[in-house]
């Protein structure tokens, strides 16, 4: 069941990215409202798949590399959605499609199959560490899109060459609004799955905090994160140089979530 | 019977050198020459438009030749001689003068292809001709639909939709850099014209204040007045650099006023916020290395050529749709036009009248083709007296000259009263 719905919630993410994206080129009007719409459909069918997973394997599902790169791009969504409530920026929807259907693929293609859960992960904890951890990820994704288009907006206007985005990419002013928004969900939530995942540490293995390369990555990336709040808060830093550094710290969310898996050894391996 | 004529009669930048045109700019407002206008008995309705770029005279008349001449004496002919006239002021009749109108109103015969200003104040001119009450039926429905032109050309094609002059260029770009531009604050330093036309846009853009430096304070005392803004001296730049967001810079001074050096400690004050430099004047009053500062932003003359001529080439292929809609709205007025002459309307009433006669007797006598040919004929002969007798006082109404009706009045209420122009004009009894 929980298969079939994440199949066809992959290609319905395929088909919205592709609407946003002839939209993005085109700019028909009419297009957006269709991309939209399956973006919703398919955003609906990615809960269903969810909780369908949850009730298949009785636990949490964001434990396989698979499950968590699917939660991921699901509460990616939700940052999207919840910001689409609140206010239109132009065009996000093409950018935030596009990464969302990355991590669908790319969690198409990890192992699906549900495996027991180790002792050491049932736990209350789980869903209350991860879930937060997950949507801090969610927001700084999106703020790392904002800079993305901050930056590409940016060099139009001061090159003042004038090509692909100018049109169609909004102001300044708003990616860095949008910017600004997401580092403050954002980092609260990143710091918050930091003093839970460290409760629950202290819980499971005795210890608060014991160095793992997980952990220390992740202090990285808070560090990297409250250096570009502070300096936003403090003296001022807009635009450009908050962008960079919120795209240098999400490629250290990155990888905090891949690379410290793959190529590091430690405590917090996904379940395999 | 015929309907009046439609008659155009103006100078506008394409033919006519600027020089030529001052002496025809109506500086003093509308109010006197439509007092003037009004003194031509020839004329029926009539309205005038005068910009920078064009000066424009429609009306509708009987004696299309007469009242030309009368109108361009009045109007023209104290300031240029008779044979200036003849090779500048361009005159379109009907049709033709509907298609000019319908051009101007869409700003394609602007200078600046697609800008909206020209809309603005063919309305401002409307206002003022039907104040004094100068047009009538004809130039009222005329007006009414050049605007819907504009406006359908506004939205079916994206001719206005690019940054069409150096100050909306201008003014785009700081919407792509501020947002919303709303509560934000201008300097004007200098107070040449092109610097006050961006800050107009700005104005109109919602901006919250306009602050003028200038060297004689005079001067920038008089521009500020304008916007309710205020005045400071130049040696207040740098201080005021920290209050506003765009500066437009137009001075005559010869060298730069302001180096990246002055720049960059203001940033820090301003704790970043954005700052929109816009340079117009020649030679440069602004470092360009301005530019390369984080979140400031430094445009000059030339940059902004460069975004207005971007856009020429796509505005053009869009003028061409807008051509299309023209004609197309043309076309559709000259058949409202054609049904304001009482020949057609005389027709196709008695026509109408006729043929419910034809069908009461049909419904009492039978078919006309299955009778034989005499009494066919003493029917017919009745069905013609009848139609003739019915319509005769329309017909009389319409063709008696009133003082207080005119034709187009008349013929109007003719065609509502029969329902001439819905289709169910068969419901009548």
């Amino acid at each position: 069941m929980s298969f079939l719905l994440f199949q066809t919630c992959v290609v319905v993410y395929l088909l919205a990215t592709a609407a946003y994206l002839v939209f993005f080129l085109t700019q028909k009007n009419s297009l957006r409202q269709t991309g939209r719409a399956i973006f919703l459909i398919a955003f609906g069918l990615h809960s269903a798949n969810l909780v369908a997973r949850a009730i298949e394997t009785g636990h949490t599902p964001i434990t396989s590399h698979h499950e968590t790169i699917s939660f991921f791009a699901w509460s990616l969504g939700c940052c999207y959605l919840s910001f689409r409530w609140r206010y239109a920026v132009k065009n996000l929807g093409a950018f935030v499609s596009l990464l969302v259907l990355a991590l669908m693929l790319i969690a198409a293609f990890s192992s699906r199959s549900m495996l027991p859960l180790p002792p050491a992960l049932q736990s209350l904890w789980l869903p209350v560490h991860a879930s937060i951890t997950l949507f801090a990820d969610g927001f700084l994704a999106l703020s790392c899109i904002g800079s993305i288009m901050y930056l590409l907006q940016e060099r139009e206007i001061k090159k003042k060459r004038f090509g692909l985005f100018y049109s169609r990419l909004p102001s300044l002013e708003t990616l860095d609004k949008l910017n600004h928004h997401c580092l403050s969900m954002g980092f609260p939530l990143f710091t918050l799955g930091l003093i839970t995942g460290s409760l629950w540490a202290k819980q499971a293995w005795g210890a608060y905090w014991q160095w793992d390369p997980k952990e220390t990555w992740s202090l990285i990336t808070w560090f990297l994160y409250a250096a570009a709040v502070h300096q936003r808060f403090t003296v001022g830093w807009r635009g450009r140089r908050v962008a960079i550094l919120s795209i240098v710290a999400f490629l250290s969310v990155l990888f905090t979530l891949w690379g410290v898996s793959f190529l590091l050894e430690g405590v917090h391996t996904y379940v395999s | 019977m015929s309907r009046d004529a439609i008659v155009l009669l103006g100078v506008n930048h394409k033919t006519t050198p600027l020089a030529v045109r001052e002496k025809l700019a109506l500086s003093a407002g509308y109010d006197e020459p439509l007092q003037a206008l009004g003194q031509l008995d020839e004329l029926r309705e009539y309205y005038l438009l005068s910009t920078c770029n064009r000066v424009e005279v429609l009306f509708t008349c009987r004696d299309v030749e007469q009242a030309q001449q009368r109108v361009l004496d009045v109007m023209f002919g104290r300031a240029i001689t008779a044979s200036e006239l003849e090779q500048y002021v361009y005159r379109h009749v009907n049709v033709d003068a509907v298609e000019h109108l319908f051009l101007v109103a869409a700003s394609l015969d602007s200078m600046i292809v697609g800008e909206a200003q020209i809309l603005g104040q063919l309305k401002e001119a409307y206002r003022h001709a039907t104040k004094v009450g100068s047009s009538g039926f004809i130039l009222n429905k005329l007006l009414h639909k050049s605007f819907s032109v504009a406006k359908r050309v506004r939205t079916e094609t994206r001719i206005g939709a690019h940054a069409v002059s150096i100050s909306y260029a201008a003014v785009e770009l700081a919407r792509k850099i501020f947002g919303e531009l709303a509560g934000k604050k201008v300097l004007l330093v200098g107070a040449g014209e092109m610097a006050e036309l961006a800050a107009e846009h700005l104005v109109r853009q919602g901006v919250a204040e306009v602050v003028v430096a200038n060297r004689t304070l005079q001067r920038a005392v008089n521009l500020a007045r304008c916007y309710n803004g205020r005045a400071v001296s130049l040696e207040e730049l740098l201080d005021q650099l920290q209050q506003v967001d765009i500066i437009i810079s137009s001075t005559g001074a010869s060298g730069l006023i302001l180096q990246k050096e002055d720049v960059r400690p203001v940033m820090r004050d301003r704790r970043n916020r954005p700052l929109f430099f816009i340079d117009i004047a020649v030679p440069r009053d602004l470092d360009p290395a301005i530019n390369d500062l984080d979140n400031v932003f430094l445009y000059d003359i030339d940059d902004l050529h460069n975004v207005v001529e971007m856009n020429k080439s796509e505005r053009d292929k869009e003028a061409v749709k807008a051509q299309r809609i023209i004609d197309e709205e043309k076309l559709k007025f000259g058949k409202w036009l054609a049904n304001m002459e009482s020949t057609p309307t005389i027709v196709q009433l008695r026509a109408m009248v006729e043929q419910q006669v034809r069908s009461e007797v049909e419904k009492t006598m039978g078919r006309f083709d299955t009778m034989d040919e005499q009494q066919r004929q003493g029917l017919e002969k009745m069905v013609a007296a009848i139609t003739g007798k019915v319509v005769f006082p329309a017909l009389h109404y319409l063709k008696t000259d009133r003082h207080c009706t005119g034709l187009p009045e008349r013929i109007k209420a003719i065609r509502e009263l029969y329902l001439l122009d819905t289709s169910s004009g068969e419901r009548e009894e």
